[in-house]
């Protein structure tokens, strides 16, 4: 039975007769809003930013072979020694391939899952590099380099060259920069490579290869599955990783430890790999949050004050609404509307400003060795934050205009109109 | 002939600093279409006694009836739509909101009530304004018009939604003789041609005498007439 109309009508009345209030309430909440708006797309732009570096490098389930001593020495086994107290002294790891001795079977069955988006073999490979008479140590890794594009984002990574160069060249290399650097060498070239066996193989380099992290650079390089197999002399089912990349990053744990038990097998997973990882993303949040909180808060003070000025400067007012037949409810909603315009006006101004200033440092140019694909500062043009960013500015408006309001609302009209 | 108002043994204390009973005993009512008025001394309980019979003060012993329906015991909503429908109040100082202009300050209790159209309202405001005299100060600012033109608006703004009854306290206080006979016609002829029932409180005796009955208290009691 509220009529809102009017009710609309007084408190656009109120805050137009008072600007310069409602300006320095709503300015209070654009700032909050604004600076939520910024943090936030920068700090998750950035958050974003290292999560491509790393995580994009880093398989979600990583199996292979790891290199340990058997859990059960010969000696258990003898009967006789059964109950006693044996010690062996200087236990070395078991004779075992690097190889991973079903690949084939898993990789079949891991393409069959629904969970998993893609499985890639890879050949890793201890070599040298040739240059003269200098030899370099580093790895040549055998990959399905189309495979590759799709589950991880290697061309991101790839700065000269092309991923199909390679795959359209039996005997193509992508070299790593840092190596492309050290041997002065660049596409086109041909660049020896050696075995632990010492067996030398020409390569032609296809493309370079930048990850950004220096160690990776100075040793690592790409080249066809075959090629490497062929390299090695070993046949094709010489597989010695396999990365695995799942449609749900969440169930890389549990699928794991389930790849472990079913195939006797080393399996890591993304989150082991990078425990650390996690928690810096989740600081940097915790502090956009803290700041933006904190900005709101102290615009919703803003308004509660503003609100209560011109609560006591209405004083009059509210009692000629009450006596000619506004309810108390009336009253509060008057003041209630004035709170939520406010928040809305200032939630909306700060929206845009966010938007601007992100838009601004979107456009400085941040260029790092480290990150290929970056130009410029990375920001996050996420939706969600703006609507999490106006949805704030209302509910600290409503919060600061609820209390003020309450007291409009119980405003005894006989004691204001005479005068006490 | 109805009863429009009528108090049944109406007590009022005010309780801070001390006690003090304000209110004693007050019973009386008021017919359809009668122009009663209220005289006594100053300080002897008549704004006291308005301010109840108007429904804003609900802290009061005894029975009140509108339209010979109990008010008394009815939640503040209820009260607050009796007020804008029933009850058009004219206070002892003038009161406007004084950031609109005078045509929306006679059209918010009818807004508020939302019965009529804006169109109807605009038309019934002006009409109201111009009976009094002042139609051509329409569009001015509340604050921008003499003491005795707001006077003559928050007379425009009581009865705006025809009410029941007008309850004045010292309607013509602020008024010249000219202005004060103005509005002592314009009530005269609203009771006379609509039936509408007035109260009103007023010092001045000759205004009072013009009434159909003065009723005289002193020291918080009716005296019998
Ligand atoms: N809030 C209050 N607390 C205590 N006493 C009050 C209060 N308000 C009014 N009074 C007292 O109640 C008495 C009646 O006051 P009221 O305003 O009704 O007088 P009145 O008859 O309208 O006088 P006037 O003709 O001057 O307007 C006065 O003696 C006054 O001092
Ligand atoms: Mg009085």
């Amino acid at each position: 039975m509220i009529n809102w109309k009017v009710i609309f009508g007084i408190a656009k009345t109120h805050l137009l007769t008072k600007m310069k209030s409602t300006v320095t309430a709503s300015l209070g909440v654009t700032f909050g809003i604004g600076a939520y708006i910024t943090l936030v797309s920068f700090m998750t732009g950035l958050n974003g930013m290292l999560d491509d570096l790393i995580l994009n490098q880093t398989p979600h389930v990583h199996l292979y072979n790891e290199i340990e001593p058997s859990e059960e020495q010969p000696i258990e086994k003898f009967t006789p020694f059964e109950d006693a107290w044996n010690i062996v002294h200087s236990v070395k790891p078991k004779q075992s391939q690097r190889k991973i001795h079903n690949a084939v079977p898993i990789l079949n069955y891991l393409r069959e899952d629904e969970k998993v988006k893609g499985a890639a073999p890879q050949l890793n490979a201890q070599i040298f590099y040739i240059s003269g008479s200098i030899e370099l140590g580093g790895n040549l890794i055998g990959v399905n380099i189309m495979e590759e594009v799709r589950l991880s984002n290697i061309q991101d990574y790839i700065v000269e060259g092309s991923p199909q160069a390679l795959n359209n060249n039996e005997n193509g290399i992508l070299l790593g920069a840092g190596l492309a650097k050290k041997m002065s060498l660049s596409p086109g070239d041909r660049v020896q490579i050696s075995t632990v066996q010492g067996d030398i193989f020409p390569l032609k380099i296809v493309g370079i290869y930048q990850s950004g992290l220096a160690d990776v650079d100075n040793a690592r390089s790409f080249a066809n599955l075959k090629t490497v197999q062929r390299i090695l002399g070993e046949a094709e089912n010489y597989i010695t990783d396999i990365n695995v990349k799942l449609h749900n990053l969440s169930e890389a744990i549990l699928m794991a430890r389930q790849l472990e038990k079913q195939f006797q097998i080393k399996a890591r997973d993304i989150k082991e790999a990078n425990a650390q990882f996690e928690t810096g993303s989740n600081i940097r949040n915790l502090i956009t949050y803290a700041v933006s909180v904190t900005l709101l808060i102290v615009a919703g003070f803003g308004i509660y004050n503003i609100l209560n000025m011109l609560i006591y400067e209405k004083m009059k007012d509210i009692a000629i609404l009450k006596a000619t037949g506004f309810s108390g409810f009336d009253v509060q909603m008057i003041f209630m509307s004035q709170a939520i315009i406010i928040g809305v006006i200032g939630g909306l101004l700060g929206l845009i400003i966010g938007f601007g200033l992100s838009s601004l440092i979107d456009g400085i140019a941040f260029e790092t060795e480290a990150l290929p694909t970056i130009t410029t500062y990375p920001i996050n043009y996420n939706p969600g934050y703006y609507v999490i960013g106006i949805t704030f500015a209302l509910i600290s408006t409503f919060i600061a205009g609820y209390l003020p309001s309450k007291k409009a609302k119980r405003i005894d009209p006989v004691r204001i109109i005479r005068g006490t | 002939m109805n009863t429009v108002l009528e108090a049944k043994n109406i007590n009022k204390h005010f309780r801070k600093p001390v006690d003090f009973h304000v209110l004693k005993d007050i019973s009386f009512n008021v017919k359809k279409g009668e122009f009663a008025s209220i005289m006594g001394k100053s300080g002897c309980g008549k704004s006291t006694l308005l301010y109840i019979l108007s429904t804003m003060d609900t802290d009061y012993e005894g029975n009140l009836y509108l339209n010979e329906e109990l008010v008394t015991g009815k939640d503040h909503k209820e009260l607050s739509r009796i007020r804008n429908e029933h009850i058009g109040f004219v206070f002892q100082f003038h009161y406007l909101l004084s950031e609109f202009s005078v045509i929306e300050n006679v059209m918010l209790p009818a807004k508020k009530l939302g019965l009529k159209s804006e169109e109807e309202i605009i038309h019934d405001a002006q009409q109201k304004l111009d009976m009094l005299n002042i139609g051509n100060l329409a569009k001015k600012r509340a604050s921008r018009i003499s003491g005795g033109e707001k006077q003559r608006v928050a007379i425009a703004r009581a009865l705006i939604n025809n009410p029941s009854i007008l309850m004045g306290d010292e309607p013509t206080g602020n008024l010249d003789s000219y202005n004060a006979e103005n509005v002592f016609q314009i009530f005269k002829k609203l009771k006379e041609e609509e039936g509408l029932s007035l109260l009103v409180v007023t010092h001045d005796i000759d205004f009072a005498k013009r009434t159909d009955r003065i009723i005289v208290m002193e020291d918080g009691r009716i005296l019998p007439d």
